[in-house]
C-alpha cells in the first residue's frame, strides 16, 4: 500500500508536468461558450493538443508501439492523465475511441485495414463513436434489432441506433448488429466498424435537456461494408461488447469536471447568515461527506490502475465509481445552487458564478446517471457480480430473440 | 378534523384541471421555453385572469372574488400540475398576499382590483446577489420618497406593473411599493435555469416609491415582514409543488408500465418499483404538510410559521426528488429536450429557490420549532 510516487514515478511526473506546462494550449482567452465540449473552437484546441502529445510520445502511453502507442506503462499513462487534469487540459473527444473502442478492435482484428485507423485516431485526426444503443434497447444492450445480413464478401446493415455521443462529428463508428435472430439474444450478435460516411448511413443530432446536441440518432439503410470490417467472430459480438463496456465504466468513473475545490471557492465567496457559506456547519458537514465520496472515486481509480499494471482486467468494482461519480455530481450541483439561494437560478455566463458552470452541470447531471450504464444497472452488477446475489428472473434467455416480449 | 377538500373545493379543483388541460397543455410551457421573451404566455394569463383566480383570496371590497385561501391552494395545485407559464405565483402568492398582509387600506383599494382581475401583475423584489437574504447586504436605498439600487434576480420583474421592493430606509430594511412602469426603472431580462418563468435585473434610479403599510414611514422591520409574507407564499407554492410532483409520478408510472427491458416491463423491477414508491412517500409527506399549511393559512392560526416552513421544506424536497428520478426512470429519452421531463426538473428547482433555498427554510423551521417548545414550556410552568 503506497499512494506516493516511487522515485521513478516522481521523476516521470516532474518531467511530464514541465512538458505540459511548456506545451499545453492556453485556455485563458476562451469565453464560457468556447470552453464547453463540442464547441468548434474547443474541439480544434483538443485536436491540436492530441497531435502535440502524439508527436512527443504522450498519447496512448500504455499501448504497445506496434499498435500505435508509446510503449509505456499504465502507471505512466495514469500519471500523465492526472497532470493533464491538474493543468485543465483534459478533453473527452477521443476517449470513446482510444479507451473503449480501438483497444477492443485491435484485440479482435489486426489486419492492415484496421491498423491503418490507429495512427490518425491517436493523433486526434479521427474521432470514433459507439453505435450500440437503440430506441428499444439501452440498458438491455443485447436486445438490439439492427440487422446485418451476409451478402457475398459484404454485410448489409439496416436499423437505427440512438444516443450516440459525438456521432455527428465522428469519422468512424463501432456498431453492434444482430446477425441471427433465431439464436438466443446474446448469441446472435456481431460487431463491425465502419466509416461514418458510408452510403446509407445518416446522422441526426438529438437535442438534450441542457440544450446541446452532442448525442445523435444514426439511421442505417442497407449500408454495405466488407467482411474485413467485422470485429471478432460472427455471432460472437457480445464478447467484444463486454470488453468495451468494462473499459467505459473504468474511464467514466475516474471523475472529471467541477470538484470539491470549486465548491470551497464558491462557498467562500457566497455570503451566509454570518460570514460566508464556508463557515456554515451544515455546509461543512456536507462538504466532508462529499469529499470522502469523490476522493474515494479518485483513490479507487488507483485500484483499477493497480490491476491494470498487473495485467488484469478492471473488474466489476469500477461500477461503484461510476455510480458514485454521477450521483455525487448531481448532488453537488444541487448544493451549489442551494447555497446561492435565489441567485442560484441565474445561468447566464454574464451574471452567474463561474460563468454558469454549476447550472450547466446541473442540467447535464441527469445524463451522467444514464450514459455508460444506468444507476440501476450499476447496482445490479454490484449485487450480482460482486456480492453473488441471484439475478432477476429472466424471460429473455435461452429463447430465440424474436420470441422475447417487448414494449415500445 | 377533516383532512380533505370539501365537495365544493373538489368541484372547483376538477373544473380547474379540465380548464387547464384545455388552455395550458405542456406545449404552452414549451413555447415559452423555446422563446423565453417575455417570459410568460400572455394569452394563457388572460384566460386565467378571466376565471377570477387571481382574486381568489382577495376580499370583494378590494375587487376580489373571495373564494378563500383553501380554494386558492386547490387552484395552485392545478397550476403546478399544468406547469402553467404565468406570473401567478409572483402576482398572487407574493404581491397580493403582501398587500393583504401588510398594505395600507389605500394601497389595497388602489392596487388589489387590478391584481384580482389579472389585468395588472405584481411581484416582490428582494434578492440582490448570491447567498441568503440578510439585512447587512441590502444595498438598495430609500430616502425622500425615492429608491436607488439594483435588484437581481426579480422573478417576473420584466413584466410586472407593480413591485414591492426590499430596501434600506431611514429605520433599516423596509418594503416599498414601486410602479415598475414608471420613471427611473430600468429592466433587463436575465437567463435562468427555468426560462418558462421569466426573471429580470431591475435598476432603480431615484425612482418614486412609498413604504408598504399605513404608517407612511418605515419601521425597519422589512425583513421580518418579508418572512411573514413568504410564509404565506410558501404554503401556496407547496401546492404547486405537490401538484407538479404528483403529475411527475404519474409520468414515471406510465412509462414504467409501457417500457420493456430484458423482455420485461421496467416497472416489474424492484429498483424501479421502489424508486416510484419512494417518490410516492415523499409526495405524501409534502401533501400532508401542505394541507396543514392550507388550514393554518385560511384560519390565520398561530401554527402558521411552523406549518409554512414545514410545507415548504417537504414540498421542495418531494418535487426535486420526483423530477430527477422521473428522468432516471425514463432512461435516455428522459434526458432529451423533446421529452417533457426536463420542464419539470427545471420548474422544481425554480420553485425550490424562488423564495429562498432549502437550507434557509430548514433553518427557519428549526428555529421556529425551538421557539414553540420554549413557549410550551413557559405556558406549562405558568399553569
Ligand atoms: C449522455 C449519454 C451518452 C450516451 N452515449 C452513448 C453512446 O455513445 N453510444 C451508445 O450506444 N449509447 C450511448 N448512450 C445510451 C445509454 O447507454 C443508454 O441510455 C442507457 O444504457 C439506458 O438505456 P435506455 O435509455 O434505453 O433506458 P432503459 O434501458 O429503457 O432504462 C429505463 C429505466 O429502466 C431501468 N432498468 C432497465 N433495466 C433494468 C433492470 N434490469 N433492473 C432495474 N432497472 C432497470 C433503467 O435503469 C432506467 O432507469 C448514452 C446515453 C446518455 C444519457
Amino acid at each position: 500500500m503506497n499512494f506516493e510516487d516511487s522515485p521513478e514515478e516522481a521523476r516521470y511526473r516532474t518531467t511530464v508536468r514541465h512538458w505540459i506546462a511548456d506545451n499545453a494550449p492556453d485556455m485563458s482567452g476562451l469565453g464560457a461558450e468556447q470552453r464547453r465540449n463540442w464547441h468548434p473552437g474547443h474541439k480544434e484546441i483538443a485536436r491540436r493538443w492530441q497531435a502535440t502529445k502524439a508527436d512527443a510520445g504522450y498519447a496512448c502511453i500504455s499501448w504497445p508501439k506496434d499498435r500505435g502507442g508509446a510503449g509505456g506503462t499504465a502507471i505512466e499513462e495514469a500519471i500523465f492523465n492526472q497532470e493533464e487534469v491538474r493543468a485543465g487540459v483534459q478533453f473527452t473527444y477521443f476517449m470513446t475511441g482510444l479507451h473503449m473502442l480501438l483497444p477492443a478492435l485491435l484485440e479482435h482484428n489486426q489486419d492492415a485495414l484496421a491498423l491503418n485507423r490507429v495512427p490518425p485516431a491517436v493523433r486526434g485526426d479521427e474521432i470514433w463513436c459507439q453505435l450500440f444503443s437503440e430506441p428499444a434497447s439501452g440498458s438491455d444492450s443485447a436486445g438490439i434489432r439492427c440487422t446485418a445480413v451476409r451478402d457475398g464478401d459484404d454485410w448489409v446493415i439496416s436499423g437505427q441506433k440512438v444516443w450516440n455521443s459525438g456521432a455527428h462529428v465522428a469519422d468512424y463508428g463501432m456498431l453492434l448488429a444482430r446477425t441471427d435472430p433465431g439464436l438466443p439474444k446474446h448469441k446472435g450478435l456481431t460487431v463491425f466498424w465502419l466509416d461514418m460516411k458510408t452510403p446509407g448511413l445518416e446522422v441526426r443530432p438529438i437535442r438534450v435537456m441542457s440544450g446541446e446536441s452532442e448525442l445523435n440518432e444514426v439511421f442505417l439503410e442497407e449500408v454495405r461494408i466488407p467482411d474485413s470490417q467485422r470485429v471478432g467472430e460472427v455471432n460472437d459480438g457480445w464478447k467484444v461488447v463486454i470488453s468495451t463496456l468494462m473499459n467505459e465504466r473504468a474511464a467514466l468513473g475516474s471523475g472529471t469536471g467541477l470538484s470539491w475545490r470549486d465548491m470551497i471557492a464558491l462557498a467562500g465567496q457566497t455570503p451566509s447568515w454570518e460570514g460566508s457559506v464556508m463557515e456554515d456547519p451544515a455546509f461543512r458537514e456536507w462538504l466532508a461527506d462529499y469529499y470522502v465520496n469523490v476522493e474515494a472515486i479518485r483513490l479507487l481509480s488507483f485500484r483499477t490502475l493497480t490491476s491494470l499494471s498487473k495485467g488484469e482486467a478492471p473488474g466489476p468494482a469500477s461500477s461503484a465509481g461510476k455510480l458514485l461519480w454521477s450521483n455525487k455530481t448531481q448532488e453537488m450541483t444541487d448544493q451549489a445552487l442551494d447555497i446561492q439561494d435565489h441567485f442560484g437560478l441565474l445561468d447566464g455566463a454574464d451574471l452567474a458564478v463561474l460563468d454558469g458552470a454549476f447550472q450547466h452541470r446541473f442540467l447535464w447531471s441527469p445524463g451522467l446517471r444514464l450514459g455508460g450504464g444506468t444507476d440501476e444497472i450499476m447496482k445490479n452488477i454490484i449485487a450480482e457480480r460482486i456480492l453473488g446475489l441471484p439475478g432477476d428472473i429472466r424471460v429473455d434467455k435461452n429463447v430465440p430473440f424474436r420470441e422475447i416480449p417487448h414494449g415500445r | 378534523m377533516n383532512f380533505d377538500y370539501s365537495d365544493e373545493q373538489k368541484a372547483l379543483k376538477d373544473q380547474a384541471r379540465r380548464f387547464l388541460s384545455d388552455v395550458s397543455p405542456l406545449a404552452v410551457a414549451r413555447k415559452v421555453l423555446e422563446a423565453p421573451s417575455p417570459g410568460f404566455d400572455a394569452t394563457l394569463w388572460t384566460r386565467i385572469g378571466e376565471q377570477g383566480w387571481c382574486g381568489a383570496a382577495i376580499p370583494e371590497a378590494y375587487g376580489g372574488f373571495e373564494f378563500g385561501h383553501v380554494e386558492l391552494c386547490a387552484l395552485a395545485e392545478e397550476l403546478g400540475r399544468a406547469l402553467a407559464p404565468v406570473p401567478f405565483a409572483s402576482s398572487v402568492y407574493q404581491f397580493s398576499e403582501a398587500l393583504l398582509h401588510a398594505g395600507s387600506e389605500a394601497q389595497k383599494l388602489n392596487l388589489l382590483p387590478g391584481i384580482a382581475s389579472g389585468e395588472r401583475i405584481g411581484t416582490l423584489a428582494f434578492s440582490e446577489g448570491p447567498g441568503v437574504l440578510s439585512a447587512g447586504r441590502i444595498s438598495t436605498r430609500y430616502s425622500n420618497g425615492a429608491l436607488t439600487g439594483t435588484k437581481l434576480p426579480v422573478t417576473d420583474g420584466g413584466i410586472a406593473h407593480h413591485g414591492i421592493v426590499l430596501a434600506l430606509g431611514d429605520a433599516g430594511p423596509d418594503l416599498f411599493l414601486v410602479d415598475f412602469s414608471g420613471n427611473g426603472v430600468t429592466r433587463q431580462a436575465v437567463s435562468t435555469i427555468d426560462p418558462t418563468r421569466g426573471a429580470a435585473s431591475i435598476t432603480f434610479q431615484n425612482t418614486p416609491a412609498e413604504p408598504l403599510g399605513s404608517a407612511g414611514k418605515g419601521s425597519g422591520s422589512g425583513l421580518e415582514q418579508l418572512r411573514r409574507i413568504h410564509d404565506r407564499t410558501a404554503i401556496l407554492l407547496a401546492f404547486e409543488q405537490v401538484g407538479g410532483a404528483d403529475r411527475v409520478l404519474e409520468m414515471a408510472r406510465d412509462y414504467a408500465l409501457e417500457r420493456y427491458a430484458f423482455g420485461r416491463q421496467i416497472g416489474s423491477y424492484q429498483a424501479i418499483k421502489h424508486k416510484l414508491a419512494d417518490i410516492f412517500v415523499k409526495n405524501e409527506v409534502a401533501r400532508a404538510n401542505a394541507y396543514y399549511g392550507a388550514w393554518a393559512l385560511a384560519s390565520n392560526a398561530p401554527e402558521l410559521p411552523v406549518a409554512a416552513a414545514a410545507a415548504r421544506v417537504a414540498a421542495s424536497e418531494a418535487y426535486w426528488f420526483a423530477c430527477r428520478e422521473n428522468i432516471q426512470t425514463h432512461g435516455g429519452i428522459g434526458f432529451t429536450w423533446e421529452a417533457d421531463c426536463h420542464l419539470f426538473y427545471r420548474r422544481a428547482r425554480h420553485l425550490g429557490l424562488v423564495i429562498g433555498a432549502q437550507r434557509d427554510w430548514k433553518r427557519r423551521l428549526a428555529d421556529r420549532l425551538v421557539r414553540r417548545v420554549a413557549q410550551e414550556n413557559a405556558q406549562r410552568s405558568e399553569a
